[in-house]
């Protein structure tokens, strides 16, 4: 069963109907052409399909196109500047934070949720005082980023970026 | 995936009675479980129903102590939330124990507390299981069941409810709001869901078209020193092997007041009651968490891969504990 | 706890960078084609037996089915002696998972939902999917079934030294199945038009797709493409192409020339790209009273698939480690009805140096030595078997220099001694070594271009390693231009024929190569060429080859924490030393060793694949389920090198890197587990119920 839905994507405006079994991740991917978010898993087991959805990092693979409609979704090539990447993007290139580059768009998209929720003073698992403001320091970020698996074995490379990021 | 109807729901009343009336209607919240067993084919929903935009999506400390937490708000937001941080850490760290950051943001408060069990053979359409195919089988019994449950399970089924938040809410005492086509009525969270017995196809005793609208928690003072555990194969985005969730009140060195559920044992989030009554006035020493922890676990049943279960369990109980006490007592 | 160690302020950032941070490099499922069809694999629900039927009209009937294919409508294949590529074929099943079928359909949501209707009925027969040491599964494996090394190897008398040694250990190690799991899936697009077949394919190697698929379907090599410009992870699955590759290519030829899409669920991955096959290892050491090694006997049994054999010989790690006068090592395969296994990242030295190095540890715990001097009295001046010298063996500044750096010599070597809180805290060590080959066979095109820029193809893969801006590099120090100046291409048979991206071979393979082809254009056009100009050449051959044993080594150093109360154990810090010739690209180069330290570290804890004998499959066959590591199970991991210049391997003097690093690793994290509770686990991985006390 179809429906028409509008979603605002990396900032355009696109309009499509969709089979109401797509996910989001699918709509982006194979409808739109936009394939910055990854499947990976396709059951939110890996993170590399993670979006900025309405501003919050989400896994785009558990979420059909059709419950988001009128909703915006930014995608890590959409956090990129026409000439200049975005900081988490240059300190994941000067740290060398990636390596086959499959769940790194799904990496960005998270860090620069989670540097959003550490400055609005979420805590995570390994926060010691829940009353206290966060310091995000390595364990934090590690915490933090742990639904985003990288098999090729960058996660000490991309804690040191975002620690630079986040400074 | 079956081809299948999508709604948003703008009210909940004609939500209930849409979904109340067509036995293939679900609710959908976050989606993070319901979408996943569409895909696995384990659900094949004819209609969805959206409830994330019904007004259940705030967090409120009610006049007489208690707090309200609507049904629809995101596990991230929960965690966060202030009044939870400071009156109920078990709650905010359980939720930050479960999934990942992006997921949190999107699965809700109701969603988390229905989630069903993550016993493999039960995602697993091409083997037998009693809780998905009534009659089939359970392929964890005799199977690869380290995950799986060591008290309240029975011969049709040994699947461990996965959620963290409940485990919490066990503990505190919450209740969960419930609205119907007949009205509404509250269902204490322990008793929300089922041990699987002989219809373990039924996780809850909720009925069909029932939609879970919040959860209330119970003023508890001592709840502000409390805590959980989350033990697991991995440092992080993990189920639980085993987990703990508890608040204690220590007067005098002894043990005046003591809430405590484990998660991964059991079909639901199990509520420790042997424990807290081994515990009451006891003093906060190592030998009574050890003998509160075997009081509980005296009737546990173990299977081929879980045995480690009744001593990690016992562990981690004395563990909490002694961290609780200590920080009491300091 | 800090960071890596940062090695990335030299050498050139990632040629392709900007566009894997953005999402912008297009893998092979994401490549733009016309007006596709999707295809959805149907698999076979019992382990061995036939399909009694097959029915697909529910399922042709669904709106958008555009095909729906078993063994009753497929084409032929011809037979290319690989089983796996053999797919539709014949109504047998060899195993659990297996292809049975597709459905191609319009769009992925029709093609799977149409996958549920086809009713399939099966024949069953008895089946055998549990891994064991039983004489009527239990074989040696054919000669050639690893044509560099004979499963079995004895020198001198290994049952005497063991009989009079001072110290001896006998001990016995498990390793589970473990699945390689690159994040991104296998996926392939086939398009059958009148021009021939084009595959947009996720693999390790382009030309060896079209080598194995050419005969496979009856086509001229001129008349396939296969391109691979971006790999999302391989670590072997994705070397030999496996049967969706042909079930994909069965379905294009009858879409009329549209693109058939098929990208494989990570469930499917479980039983389709194979997996690292379980192992039971018994090693027997005997040492003299001052630690020196006078037996080394090391006995290995595999797991195979009995419709295709698979041996990587993972005793075979201990034929050249450590001096040892008498030796005895076999290598044995157990053929059951389960998925084929293949190689993954350091295949046979992964699995068989966590035994030795371990058992090594074991010995060292007996006879009161430290673990760092018993390998550094065991080491041997030629390679023991072959008795040739080596290329160049630097083991010993590896340990040497590792123990400075990770504080070796603070360490009290009592078992359970040192707390921190609620953790018991060990510090564990282990060696690394991985053999240095190289692929003969490829060619290289320098094309001068214009103005000094110069474009140089070859068709290599990068999966991740860097191979592309390994090789951008190595062209302009031989042209003596600019790193900007050059444009390299790879991933595509566009390019001229290059081997395989595995064995750590490819900056020796591709990079001496490029560096001779570059010797070649010079010859050929000199300092100033004109516009336009090209020459393809290949690497002169390596006269060295067969006079040197060629190892890269390596020392890993781990600490590790177990919780006293709930057995979770944590690596907060590793430190690996490395000893792999010239490091052409120090920054890519730290990424490799970190990526294999950090699959190790997952090894050590996590990976395990679990089998359910009675259905024959993978149980937990899915990311939640298979745990590898998380961000938060990995700590602070130093990587360094150690000067090496080894004249003899390969005109670029470089080593592999690309798997020496996983090497070692679990038997570190392992041994100082054991430093940290006294307890020793010997069945990988070490999860916290084995720590509970």
């Amino acid at each position: 069963m179809d429906s028409e839905i509008t979603l605002r994507v990396d900032g355009r405006r696109e309009t499509l109907s969709v089979d109401t079994r797509t996910t989001l991740l699918d709509a982006l991917r194979e409808r739109l052409g936009v394939t910055s978010p990854k499947k990976g898993c396709d059951h939110g087991q890996c993170g590399a399909c993670t979006v900025l959805l309405d501003g919050r990092r989400a896994t785009s693979c558990l979420t059909f196109a059709v419950a988001n409609d009128d909703s915006e979704v930014v995608t890590a090539e959409g956090l990129a500047e026409e000439d200049e990447p975005h900081p988490v993007q240059r300190a994941l290139l000067d740290n060398d934070g990636f390596q086959c580059g499959y769940c790194t768009p799904g990496q960005v998209c998270s860090a620069v949720g989670m540097l959003d929720e550490a400055k609005s003073g979420w805590p995570s698992y390994v926060t010691e005082d829940l009353d206290e403001s966060v310091e995000l320091d390595e364990d934090e970020i590690r915490e933090r980023m742990s639904g985003n698996l990288c098999r090729c074995g960058a996660y000490a490379n991309i804690v040191t970026a975002i620690r630079e990021a986040a400074e | 995936m079956k081809p299948f109807d999508y709604q948003r729901a703008t009210d909940a009343d004609s939500a209930i009675a849409t979904v109340s009336r067509d036995p293939e209607a679900r609710y959908i919240g976050g989606g993070t479980n319901l979408v996943d067993h569409m895909k696995l084919g384990i659900t094949e929903p004819g209609k969805l129903v959206d409830i994330t935009r019904l007004p259940y999506d705030s967090v409120e400390s009610l006049p007489d102590g208690r707090v309200r937490i609507g049904a629809t708000v995101r596990n991230s937001d929960l965690a966060a939330e202030p009044v939870i941080r400071q009156r109920y850490p078990v709650l905010a760290q359980a939720l930050l124990s479960g999934a990942s950051g992006q997921l949190r943001n999107l699965a809700t408060t109701g969603g988390n507390l229905l989630q069903r069990t993550r016993c493999s053979y039960f995602q697993d359409v091409t083997t037998p299981c009693n809780k998905r195919e009534p009659g089939s089988g359970c392929s964890a019994l005799e199977g690869w069941n380290r995950h799986h449950a060591v008290l309240g399970a029975s011969e049709r089924c040994v699947a461990t409810h996965p959620s963290d938040m409940a485990v919490a809410l066990a503990a505190l005492d919450a209740d969960v709001l419930v609205a119907g086509p007949d009205g509404q009525r509250t269902v204490p969270v322990t008793e929300l869901h089922r041990l699987p017995g002989d219809e373990p196809e039924q996780d809850t005793v909720l009925r069909h078209g029932e939609l879970v609208t919040a959860v209330e928690l119970p003023s508890l003072p001592f709840a502000v020193r409390s805590r959980y555990r989350k033990v697991r194969d991995r440092a992080s985005y993990a189920f639980a092997l085993v987990s703990v969730a508890a608040a204690v009140e220590v007067t005098d060195g002894d043990i005046t007041d003591a809430r405590i559920a484990f998660g991964g044992l059991a079909h639901k989030p199990w509520r420790a009651t042997a424990a807290e009554r081994a515990l009451h006035g006891a003093p906060a020493t190592e030998e009574a968490f050890r003998a509160a922890a075997d009081a509980e676990l005296a009737e546990a049943e173990t299977l081929r891969d879980n045995e480690f279960k009744v001593p990690m369990t016992r562990n981690t109980l004395a563990s909490v504990l002694r961290e609780l006490t200590q920080q009491e007592g300091s | 706890m800090t960071g890596a160690t940062r090695a990335t302020s030299q050498g050139p950032e990632r040629v392709e960078g900007r566009a894997k941070v953005t999402g912008t490099a297009p893998y092979a499922f994401e490549y733009p084609v016309t007006d596709p069809l999707y295809l959805h694999p149907l698999r076979a629900g019992i382990a061995r037996g036939r399909i009694a039927s097959i029915d697909t009209a529910a399922a042709e009937r669904v709106d958008g089915v555009h095909t729906v294919l078993t063994h009753h409508n497929a084409d032929a294949l011809n037979p290319v002696g690989d089983p796996e590529l053999a797919v539709l074929q014949s109504d047998g099943i060899d195993f659990r998972g297996q292809l049975v079928g597709a459905v191609v359909a319009e769009t992925p949501e029709i093609a799977a939902h149409a996958a549920g209707l086809v009713d399939i009925r099966y024949e069953r027969l008895p089946h055998d999917s549990e891994f064991r040491d039983d004489a009527n599964i239990v074989y040696t494996p054919d000669a050639d079934a690893s044509p560099m090394l004979s499963p079995d190897l004895e020198r001198g008398d290994v049952d005497t030294a063991l009989a009079e040694a001072t110290h001896t250990v006998d001990v016995t190690y498990t390793t589970p199945p473990e699945h390689h799991n690159p994040i991104e899936p296998h996926a392939v697009i086939a398009t059958w038009d009148d021009d021939g077949l084009t595959l947009h394919d996720s693999n390790q190697g382009s030309h060896l797709v079209r080598d194995l698929l050419a005969p496979l379907v009856g086509l001229d090599k001129e008349r396939i493409s296969v391109i691979a410009p971006h790999v999302g992870g391989a670590f072997g699955s994705k070397g030999m192409p496996h049967g969706h590759v042909a079930l994909t290519v069965l379905a294009a030829r009858r879409t009329a020339g549209r693109p058939v899409k098929c990208a494989l669920s990570r469930t499917q991955m479980f039983e389709l790209v194979g997996y690292r096959p379980p192992t039971r290892q018994r090693v027997r050491l005997g040492a003299d009273s001052d630690g020196r090694l006078t037996a080394t006997e090391h006995d290995s049994l595999e797991q195979t698939s009995r419709f295709k054999q698979y041996a990587e010989q993972s005793a075979s790690a201990s034929r050249e480690m450590y001096a040892s006068p008498n030796r005895r090592v076999t290598n044995r395969l157990a053929a059951l009805d389960v998925p084929a296994p293949t190689w993954m990242r350091a295949p046979g030295e992964a699995s068989g140096m966590y035994a030795l190095e371990s058992a090594v540890d074991e010995l060292a715990v007996r006879s009161g030595i430290d673990p760092i001097d018993l390998r550094l009295r065991n080491e041997p001046e030629v390679a023991p078997v072959s008795g040739l010298p080596f290329s160049s063996r630097n083991l010993v500044a590896c340990l040497r220099q590792g123990a400075e750096r990770f504080g070796w010599h603070e360490r009290d070597p009592r078992p359970g001694t040192r707390r921190e809180g609620d953790w018991f805290v060990g510090t564990g060590v282990a060696a690394a070594s991985f053999p240095s080959l190289l692929f003969p066979g490829s060619l290289a095109t320098i094309r001068h271009e214009s103005d000094g820029k110069y474009r140089v193809e070859i068709g290599a893969a990068d999966i991740g390693t860097g191979a592309r801006t390994a090789l951008t590099q190595l062209a302009a120090e031989g042209l003596e231009v600019p790193f900007e100046a050059v444009e390299l291409r790879l991933g595509s048979t566009e390019q001229p024929n290059a081997g395989l991206a595995g064995g750590s071979a490819g900056t020796a393979s591709w990079g001496s190569t490029v560096v001779d082809a570059v010797r070649a254009f010079r010859a050929e056009h000199g300092s100033d060429p004109g516009e336009g100009v090209e020459t393809t050449a290949g690497a002169a051959g390596n006269p060295d080859l067969g006079k040197y044993a060629m190892n890269a080594y390596g020392a890993q150093f781990a600490e590790v924490r177990v919780h006293a109360d709930t057995g979770e154990v944590r690596v907060p810090r590793m430190l690996g030393v490395f000893a792999a010739g010239r490091i052409v690209n120090p920054r890519t180069a730290h990424s490799q060793f970190l990526g294999g330290m950090t699959m190790g570290i997952s090894m050590a804890l996590h990976e395990h694949s679990v089998v359910d004998e009675r259905f024959g499959h993978v149980v937990n066959h899915d990311l939640a389920g298979y745990h590898i590591a998380s961000n938060a199970d990995v700590g602070s991991i130093e990587v360094s090198w150690v000067d090496e210049h080894d004249p003899h391997v390969n005109p670029v003097g470089a080593k592999g890197i690309g798997e020496v690093g996983i090497v070692g690793t679990a038997a570190a994290v392992g041994n100082a587990a054991h430093h940290a509770t006294g307890v020793r686990v010997r069945e990988l991985p070490l999860t916290p119920d084995k720590f509970l006390r």
